[in-house]
């Protein structure tokens, strides 16, 4: 497994995504018709993909983060250690992602 | 001994305290520091997100202006920013060759991550003065 390389992807879509989060705050901070505009796109679906995509961006970084944490500390170097450090990361990730969005939904996201 | 030296300084006596890129493990470091800062914080901060979910704007911006949920949100903002600029520039200075073009590209990231932070910390200050 060399999963390197998606911690980088996701990491500059995390970088890139941030643009989505400065509107958020922004459009917050102008007022109700510049929300509603925000709330219209994160609404759709095409938006509702983009989110959901950061929202997996961001579990899966913080979890092989976490998964380089521990090679920085000098543990896990073994084969079969590694292999298992990123299939956690991987698996965590999109369990996390998908646990998240459901709490979302409960709490009234679906609107 | 072989070879000529266009430098009376040694290899080591050139890489010796800072080093090649002059800055040491100080980006190494800060890198580490604020994935550190963001472990801790993200559950707060997702917390905060998913309150405000299915929110109108009203609602939205008295949550945002509280004390507490600004100072996580801003505590999240410096440290992502300054995490993205590092990440970024790692990213450049791998694949970006051409000396040029590579310190026009790492000018254009540290604007791209300072305008980023600078817009959202003063969108939350603003809902916080309640202006």
């Amino acid at each position: 497994m060399a999963l390197s390389i998606v911690h980088r992807a996701t990491g500059i879509a995390l970088y890139l995504g941030t643009l989505l989060l400065a509107w958020w705050l922004i459009a917050a901070a102008s007022g109700p018709s510049a929300y509603a505009s925000l709330q219209a796109f994160t609404g759709s679906f095409i938006g509702k993909l983009i989110v959901f995509g950061y929202t997996w961006a961001l579990m899966h970084h913080l979890l092989s983060g976490i998964r380089h944490f521990v090679w920085d500390l000098g543990y896990g170097f073994k084969a079969n250690e590694r292999e298992a450090l990123t299939w956690a990361a991987l698996i965590g990730g999109i369990v996390l992602t998908v646990l998240i969005w459901i709490i979302a939904y409960a709490i009234g996201g679906g609107r | 001994m072989s070879g000529f030296r266009s430098s009376m300084r040694t290899p080591l006596g050139r890489v010796r305290n800072l080093g090649a890129s002059h800055s040491g493990t100080t980006d190494f470091w800060r890198q580490r520091l604020t994935a550190m800062a963001m472990t801790l914080l993200i559950v707060p901060v997702l917390f905060v997100i998913l309150t405000l979910v299915g929110r109108n704007h009203a609602g939205a911006a008295q949550i945002l202006g509280s004390l507490p949920i600004a100072i996580i949100l801003l505590l999240f903002i410096v440290a992502s920013a300054w995490h993205m600029k590092i990440g970024m520039q790692v990213v450049i200075e791998d694949y970006v060759h051409n000396e040029k073009l590579k310190l026009a590209s790492i000018m254009a990231n540290n604007f791209f991550c300072f305008v980023v932070a600078l817009a959202s910390i003063y969108a939350l200050l603003k809902l916080s003065s309640g202006v």
